[in-house]
């Protein structure tokens, strides 16, 4: 017993591997936040008129709100006016190759083990890497404009394709739909946009990396993605961040929409900086993700893998709207040492004969929370919904906790609705049996704990399969209570 | 190869077994008898190094190196194999993946090169088939919804594969039909060679039918109180454990 906690301890004190940060001048706001703050962020970024309007609309709804008190996190007041709500790389970078790209920050990506480089070129990967607000680097465009597609950032999709952006921008996240969103909407500096035409199938998996780096700088990511009729995207989303001491804000929206017969895939590898083992610094990541299947036998397909962030406050959900629409949602969160994350799903029925899936992984180890929120509700005209949700936590040692919230809304008899949920231990049998067969103790955990996510990490497109098992074994290493 | 010496094990403050004094050399097979609750799977899980067993006093040195100061998994290194009473489920590990993970590690541990894929999976094939097992067998996950002969088919897979020094069965017959039974028999009689020593534990006479010892111990109450050739087991078998028990007492 006693060893087991000796490497407990030498596990949870494991540091962030990730933790440094580059020297890039940035371009910055003052701190604070205003209508004026507002106007300078949308005029420095060129915006339309609408835009403008749009942002302190949204500015002033945010004003009339207050932070959600329901999660089961803690955390201390945010000061909203001691944030710097701009930042941008200061020398404009649009590069046409990577040898015009500032040498530091291919060093940073290269320390981040992002493979921005040939080889992931050849990998049939494009990247579109953002550091801080701005995106530096967009690979494969051409490609991929030939089918029609448009993947660039959100700012460019702005001045290249307003009449999209504002057809959809806040059709599925709301401006007002809740604090976060409308300080997003607000204030957003930069993100992905994604628009997949009638029947085409995407033939590469779009990535996207985030990445914060300058210091006091919440980060307001934007991402919209658009499948047309009969098309097909897998979007990856990845990310890393550099050590901090002062808690960043973090607070992204992301906006799906599936039209007929479409299918989108988005999937996550979350890594930011979770704080340090007494739960100092780190970073806040309050994101709303959302995805609508707006036409008949559409797909949204929502797959994460959540190991950073001292606070996690995520609920990727799926509004079925169409007939025989289907949601999915597969999630893996592991929380260390002081991290807190309550994260979970919303699965909102609305068309007929919708389906959704829940499968989710929860990890705790030291004396970290993790709490599954989850939400399916079937809509009085949705008849034969079916929803299935398993969710399981698994416990590493005996001062972390994990909680499973579930709420369930069924106006339609017709619904079926399946919950499983398990809470297990790392059994000191498991490791005992796999260590007696010559592995050692880290990995024995690892592999009990691969196991474990197995059903998660099949989801996820093959090489992010794999880094989200090294960022698990580097998370976890050696935690057993 | 094996020398336990006044060996005294506690759990929680009970002591279980009370100086247990046993020598097994390089091929040898010793089968320990007795009945439930004498201490013979205790005996078993303190050799491969269970953390919850306390070892109050006593030695047990291993081809000349103190056991007991080794962690399981160098002891499973130096090649010590336990094959469980009751083989664990791990969800979501392939059996296979979980078998090339323990041979590597093995033969990482004693300086060998990792096995190509393509010989891993041929070896694998080849000691399935030897014990009657189906390839599909392997994609399942380790253990799990496995029916009891399966999971001590793949106890013997697993001991045929890493080729121990030291094999140390615990109960592996209970529950076993008489196939199974053989089966399993058979795996320990192909690997018995001089340098390879067996440590049988059971609580029935009907095993070593099937796997012969050299010595057979009987246990009771944390003590060996009598140690004999095969005959003893059958003696055993006719005349039931009480008559050890009176035996202890004496």
């Amino acid at each position: 017993m006693s060893d087991s906690m000796q490497t407990l301890e030498k596990h949870t004190s494991s540091e962030y591997k990730y933790g440094f940060t580059s020297d890039i001048d940035t371009d910055s706001f003052p701190k604070g936040l205003n209508e004026d703050v507002i106007r300078g962020i949308s005029a420095k970024k060129e915006e339309p008129e609408w835009l403008t309007e749009w942002r302190l609309s949204a500015y002033r709804n945010w004003l009339e709100m207050t932070e959600p008190k329901w999660p089961n996190v803690e955390y201390p007041p945010i000061d909203y006016q001691d944030i710097i709500y701009y930042a941008a790389p200061r020398k404009k970078p649009k590069y046409e190759s990577l040898d015009e790209v500032d040498p530091e920050l291919l060093r940073t990506f290269d320390r981040l083990g992002i493979p921005l480089d040939e080889q992931k070129v050849l990998a049939g990967v494009a990247v579109d890497a953002v550091i801080d607000s701005v995106s530096v680097k967009t690979t494969f465009k051409k490609e991929l404009s030939e089918l029609g597609i448009i993947f660039c950032s959100f700012s460019e999709a702005v001045k290249d394709h307003p009449e999209l952006v504002r057809e959809y921008l806040g059709t599925v996240v709301p401006p007002a739909d809740n604090y976060f969103a409308a300080l997003n909407s607000a204030v957003f500096s930069d993100g992905s946009f994604v628009y997949i035409p009638k029947g085409v199938r995407c033939p590469m998996e779009l990535s996207t990396y985030f990445r914060i780096n300058a210091a006091n700088t919440g980060q307001f990511e934007r991402t919209l993605i658009i499948a047309e009729d009969e098309s097909y995207v897998s979007y990856l989303e990845g990310c890393t961040a550099p050590m901090r001491d002062e808690n960043q804000l973090h607070a992204a929206v992301v906006e799906l929409v599936a039209k007929e017969k479409s299918t989108i895939k988005y999937s996550t590898v979350q890594n930011w900086y979770p704080g340090d083992k007494d739960g100092k610094g780190g970073i806040y990541n309050f994101v709303t993700k959302r995805g609508l299947c707006a036409g008949n036998h559409s797909k949204i397909s929502w797959a994460q893998v959540e190991t950073g962030s001292s606070i996690t406050w995520k609920y990727p959900s799926c509004i079925l709207k169409g007939d025989y629409s289907v949601g999915e949602f597969y999630s893996v969160a592991v929380t260390n040492n002081r991290q807190q994350a309550d994260t979970g799903t919303k699965m909102v029925h609305l068309g007929k004969n919708t389906r959704s899936v829940i499968i989710s992984k929860g990890i705790s180890a030291g004396y970290s929370q993790n709490s599954y929120r989850g939400q399916v509700k079937v809509a009085r005209k949705a008849e034969n919904a079916h929803n299935f949700s398993q969710c399981d936590s698994l416990l590493m040692g005996d001062k972390c906790g994990a909680h499973t919230f579930p709420y369930l809304e069924v106006e339609n008899p017709s619904a079926r609705v399946e919950h499983e949920a398990t809470t297990s231990k790392i059994g000191e049998d498991q490791l005992f049996y796999l260590q007696q067969r010559g592995l050692r103790e880290d990995d024995a955990i690892n592999m009990i704990v691969n196991g474990y996510c197995k059903e998660v990490f099949n989801e996820l497109p093959m090489e992010f399969a794999v880094e989200a098992q090294k960022l698990l074994e580097i998370s976890l290493e050696g935690s057993v209570g | 190869m094996l020398e336990i010496k006044d060996l005294y094990v506690s759990v929680e403050d009970q002591e279980i077994l009370r100086g247990i004094n046993l020598q097994v050399n390089p091929g040898e097979v010793h089968a320990i008898m007795g009945p439930n609750g004498s201490g013979k799977s205790t005996l078993a899980s303190v050799l491969a190094g269970r953390e919850e067993y306390e070892v109050t006093s006593g030695s047990v040195t291993f081809k000349g190196d103190d056991l007991l100061d080794m962690d399981v998994d160098e002891r499973a290194h130096a090649g010590v194999f336990l094959a469980f009473q009751y083989p664990v489920e791990i969800p979501g590990v392939s059996t296979a993946t979980f078998l090339k993970s323990s041979i590597n590690a093995i033969r990482k541990a004693r300086g060998q090169e990792e096995l190509k894929p393509v010989d891993m999976l041929k070896l694998l094939r080849q000691k399935a088939a030897e014990l009657e097992i189906d390839p599909k067998f392997l994609q399942r996950s380790l253990n799990e919804g496995f029916s009891g002969g399966e999971k001590k088919r793949n106890e013997m897979l697993q001991m045929s594969l890493l080729e121990p020094t030291l094999g140390i069965l615990d109960e592996t017959d209970s529950g076993l039909d008489i196939d199974a039974l053989k089966v399993v028999s058979d795996a320990v009689n192909k690997l018995r060679s001089p340098d390879r020593s067996f440590v049988v534990v059971t609580h029935y006479q009907r095993l070593l039918d099937y796997i012969v010892p050299d010595f057979v111990h009987v246990l009771s109450k944390g003590q060996i109180v009598r140690s004999g050739d095969k005959s003893l087991a059958l003696e055993l078998e006719a005349r039931g454990y009480d008559w050890v028990r009176e035996g202890a007492v004496q």
